[in-house]
């Protein structure tokens, strides 16, 4: 029989033992933290700077040409949203456009063309062996700043017209016909979807695979489209921009640096997105291939059953974590003067010295974004491992 | 008997116009699509090379090549530099010769390279500090080479790898009150060293520090779990800029009044501070590559939980995470460049302010594209490097 | 189905209605047995049946939650000293071996007398070779577990957990990853080991083994000890419903 159960001395319970470690942890942590305090407050006092958020009030004094209108007589708060916005808007065109970037690269390198795979694979490693920082200077001082003036811009068809002053785009507004064409635009979304219904309800009953959401598109397009013809002038036009003394007027303006940020994330991020794709292609067993051939699938049915579905889902993660890094790396509009919200707190620094706050807005704006990012990409992984049951 | 015999398979060999024609214009969509890519390398590659030819003028890179390379290093003490350069390659001939195909090859390469660089147009006395470099190397390599066979040189010579970051920067700084390794100040150093040096002390420092948070997220102490998870996270949802902004500005803050420490410095704190959560990571990785059974095993044999991780865990998941580091520090060796936000001048901030410089007005495209070619030069060397040694740890595995 | 009655005097294992969950999974619901110094005791049961996670508690790899386990008189409880005590005390050999494999042969078995047990290290590396002369391969000391056959690794297992010189083994499953040539040789290793008098706890399928050498058999289901009896009784005279079942599916297939 065991011997009845003794006492454990304390120092040698595993259970206490561990709680004293992690005691002894935040006690160390504690007093470290407690030193820097220290520090920061006598150096503060040394220095005659207090900490507080009052002065997000006080007028800015300075300028942000780019995004929403900001005037030297608005806030330093207001400067600096004005600074969350102009990040947000390079982040989101940026992504789109990395995404189409890296898709089209990272397929081009699996070609079988040998030219077209060899300049995939020459724009890749350039590219990510080459600080970021640099292409973007590259782009700014040695590319948009030594197009021509904007009495000679580039022009491009559309027509984009390409000068020192930046990117000049049409852009499309609404007529006052386009009300009565909206009426077109919703019947032809009705009809989309009783189509895509009828269809499907058929193929389930005669069980046959097919496309009901191309029928749809069909229908939705066919119905808008006769719309557009059946009304006097079209519902959308081209507002063209036009040179006048100084500067292009109306339609879509880039300021360069602007277009040098952009230009210089896209080509960055799309690069790192392309080895993602490939790799995640190649992922894809060839015994996977083997077997959907086997079964007698033709090739884009390969494609599009087997490779694309099992490629995506190994894509998806990483190609997240590459916009989390395209939104870091847009903190990098500082070094071509493009006002984001990191080259905004900056100016805010050295006007008002208020540096510990402007950081932690700074990190606290980029930890949102990131935390976002995570939970969507967390939510996206369950969603995933909730289909593999 | 003939068909007993052994034959060659059919038809090996193949000719440039099949080659075309399996690889360029196997179809008709290939084809299009070879032409329209001719088209682009056409109209891009013709004005780049006009350009490149003729027009470009690269006089600011020779005239500049001392700031590019050490900065404002004083110049009498360049010297200590190259011992500095000389020390590495040694280093690695000497590995070259003692380990396998891959030291071998990455002492090869970095060899011809120096040889390549005595064919350009340097001055005599150059030549010679390079002639010296290539000598070096190649000695290590032969040295390394007749010792071979003697297992117990490789351990020292790792030793002497490790101790390296810490010999180079006191035979760069030098010493208080010694005459021949007179104090040079951080505040002085510059271009390509100082982004080396950034990159190796920042990686060097922010190991440690990663593999114990690695250990404190993985631990089954929920205090020391948390707050570990609480760090990695914070410091991977902020840019690397946010980082060396802050140690810049704020570091002197929170310490004592009378610690005195320069931007270099405070630059290495923020490379080792963001670049630990990172290498966290990776170490995780490799942490959960341990099957469990392995720390079950060594439980049973009667091993410490402190021995355990020491000498069953730890070995076989850093040896995996091995390529994933060397991707960390080439990430690290680009992410230098940042450091402008310090205003300090490695090889991006000098090629900055010579730009700056009235002088050379005008060379923006010359000069970004030279260092964004002395970049691209070290990063690709090492991600080949770095993809070669994945392939041969993967083969070794089993 | 309670306290088992133990044929042998001296107890070296004593477990008392021990209880276990993972979760809300109640895996052992109340173990009693009594293991004698010297006994082979062989386990066997349907998989699930908990007998795995039990002698994983033996040697204190899962905690128990209810009930008391003694080991050659050291209760097992969160007293660091115990647990250490404890497994130096007992060998175990896993399933899947798990052999260290950074480290070779000789390292695999040499690692725990130096570190854990602090023997010198001359006197761990000439027990090693005696013990893999024991095992019958000292010509691989020198190899990575990598280099090795299946049945090879499991006979290093075995010497680096005798190496502790423990006065009791564990045995989970040692010849279920093996491929059917291999058993035997591991088989006859343990075998040997056995008539050296060692007290063993061997989890196994293999029949025959347990007919030749088990002092005894006990059958876990559902988490308790069903049955166990000498070999001669409990293949001939099964008293359970569901050992009977057990066995005839286990022996005519």
């Amino acid at each position: 029989m065991p011997a009845p159960q003794t006492v454990i001395p304390l120092w040698r319970d595993v259970r206490v033992l561990r709680i004293l470690a992690q005691v002894i942890f935040v006690i160390t942590l504690v007093l470290v933290a407690n030193w820097f305090y220290t520090n920061l407050s006598r150096n503060l006092g040394r220095t005659g700077i207090h900490v507080g958020f009052d002065f997000l009030h006080l007028t800015a004094g300075f300028r942000i040409s780019e995004g929403i209108s900001f005037e030297s007589t608005d806030s330093y708060g207001y400067a600096f949203w004005v600074g969350i916005v102009n990040t947000l808007r390079v982040i989101g065109i940026g992504i789109l456009l990395a995404t189409i970037l890296g898709l089209v690269a990272g397929v081009a390198r699996l070609s079988t063309n040998w030219l077209v795979c060899k300049m995939a694979s020459v724009y890749i490693e350039t590219i990510r062996n080459t600080p970021l920082v640099v292409q973007l200077f590259f782009w700014y001082t040695a590319t948009f700043l030594k197009l021509p003036n904007v009495h000679d811009s580039l022009e491009l068809p559309g027509p984009i017209y390409l000068s020192q002053r930046g990117l000049a785009l049409p852009v499309p507004h609404l007529t006052e016909h386009f009300s009565s064409w909206s009426y077109f635009l919703v019947a032809g979304l009705v009809l989309a979807c009783a189509v895509y219904v009828g269809r499907r309800r058929y193929l389930q009953r005669v069980q046959r695979p097919g496309f009901p959401s191309a029928w749809a598109l069909i229908t939705f397009l066919g119905t808008s489209a006769l719309g557009w013809f059946l009304l006097p002038r079209s519902p959308i036009a081209w507002e063209v921009p036009v040179l006048s003394r100084f500067n292009f007027e109306g339609g879509l303006q880039f300021t360069p640096e602007f277009a040098a940020l952009l230009t210089g994330l896209v080509v960055y991020t799309g690069a790192f997105i392309a080895e993602i794709v490939r790799g995640g292609i190649l992922a894809v067993s060839k015994g996977q291939k083997e077997a959907a051939r086997a079964l007698a699938l033709n090739n884009l049915q390969v494609l599009r059953l087997v490779i694309f579905p099992q490629a995506l889902r190994v894509i998806i993660p990483p190609i997240t974590s590459q916009y989390l890094n395209l939104a870091k790396n847009s903190s990098l509009a500082v070094a071509v003067g493009y006002p984001d919200l990191f080259s905004v707190a900056n100016t805010i620094i050295n006007q008002s010295g208020r540096a510990i706050e402007m950081i932690l807005f700074i990190m606290g704006s980029y930890l949102i974004m990131s935390l976002i990012t995570s939970a969507f990409s967390n939510w996206y992984n369950r969603r995933i491992r909730l289909v593999e049951h | 008997m003939q068909n007993r015999e052994i034959l060659p398979p059919p038809m090996l060999r193949i000719g440039p116009l099949r080659w075309l024609k399996d690889n360029l214009f196997s179809t008709r969509y290939n084809a299009l699509l070879t032409f329209l890519a001719v088209v682009f390398l056409y109209l891009t590659l013709h004005p780049t090379l006009e350009w490149v030819l003729w027009h470009a003028r690269w006089d600011a890179i020779p005239a500049n090549l001392k700031l590019f390379l050490v900065g404002i290093y004083p110049m009498k003490d360049v010297w200590r530099v190259w011992v500095c350069v000389y020390w590495i390659l040694l280093l690695l001939g000497l590995s070259g010769g003692l380990w396998g195909r891959l030291a071998r090859e990455a002492a090869l390469i970095v060899g011809s390279g120096a040889i390549l660089l005595l064919l350009l147009p340097f001055s005599w006395m150059e030549r010679l500090w390079i002639l010296g470099a290539v000598l070096g190397l190649f000695g290590g390599l032969s040295i390394g080479w007749l010792l071979r066979e003697r297992k117990s040189w490789r351990k020292d010579v790792i030793i002497l790898w490790a101790l390296s970051p810490l010999i180079v920067v006191l035979f760069l700084g030098g010493l208080p009150n010694n005459p021949l390794l007179s104090p040079v100040g951080t505040n002085q150093w510059g271009g390509l060293m100082l982004t080396f040096m950034l990159a190796i002390v920042g990686i060097a420092s922010s190991f440690p520090l990663g593999v114990l948070l690695a250990l404190g997220r993985q631990s089954s102490l929920p205090v020391i779990r948390w707050i570990s998870i609480l760090y990695i996270e914070v410091v991977r949802g902020v840019p690397l800029i946010t980082v060396i902004f802050m140690t810049s500005i704020m570091l002197p803050l929170f310490l004592p009044a009378q610690v005195r420490v320069d931007q270099a410095l405070r630059a290495m704190v923020a490379f080792a501070l963001f670049t630990s959560a990172y290498i966290a990571e990776n170490v995780r990785g490799g942490l959960q590559a341990v099957p469990r059974g392995q720390i079950e095993a060594a439980k049973a044999v009667g091993l410490s939980g402190m021995l355990t991780t020491f000498f069953i865990v730890l070995p076989q998941a850093l040896r995996v995470v091995i390529p994933a580091n060397v991707g960390q520090f080439i990430s690290l060796f680009k992410d230098t460049a940042l450091v402008f936000v310090a205003s300090l001048l490695d090889l991006f901030g000098m090629a900055k302010s010579i730009l700056a410089n009235p002088d050379w007005l005008g060379r923006d495209r010359e000069v970004l594209l030279f260092i964004a070619f002395v970049y691209w030069l070290f990063t690709y060397f090492l991600s080949r490097m770095s993809r070669r040694l994945e392939k041969a740890l993967g083969v070794g595995e089993r | 189905m309670d306290c088992v009655e133990t044929r042998m005097s001296d107890p070296i294992i004593v477990a008392e209605d021990v209880h276990k969950w993972f979760g809300n999974f109640h895996v052992l619901r109340g173990v009693h047995l009594t293991v004698s110094r010297g006994e082979v005791l062989v386990i066997c049961g349907p998989s699930g049946s908990g007998k795995s996670t039990f002698i994983r508690i033996i040697n204190r790899l899962e905690e128990h939650q209810r009930g008391r386990i003694a080991v050659d008189g050291i209760e097992l409880t969160n007293d660091l000293r115990n647990i250490e005590a404890i497994r130096r005390e007992i060998g175990m050999v896993f399933q899947q071996f798990n052999l260290f494999p950074h480290l070779t042969v000789f390292e695999n078995i040499t690692l725990a007398p130096i570190w854990a047990r602090k023997v010198k290290r001359s006197d761990a590396e000439k027990q090693a070779l005696e013990l893999l002369e024991r095992v019958g391969i000292p010509e691989q000391a020198q190899k990575y577990p990598g280099q090795l056959s299946g049945g090879q690794q499991q006979r290093v297992a075995i010497a680096r957990a005798l190496a502790m010189q423990p006065k009791i083994m564990l045995f989970d499953e040692p010849t279920s990853a093996l491929d059917p040539e291999m058993i035997k040789e591991v088989l006859d290793v343990m075998g040997e080991l056995a008539a050296s008098g060692m007290t063993m706890i061997v989890i196994t399928h293999e029949m025959g083994f347990a007919r030749e050498v088990a002092d005894r058999i006990a059958f876990f289901d559902e988490g308790r000890i069903v049955e166990a009896a000498a070999p001669v009784d409990f293949f001939t005279a099964p008293e359970h419903e569901r050992t009977k079942l057990f066995l005839s599916q286990i022996l005519h297939h």
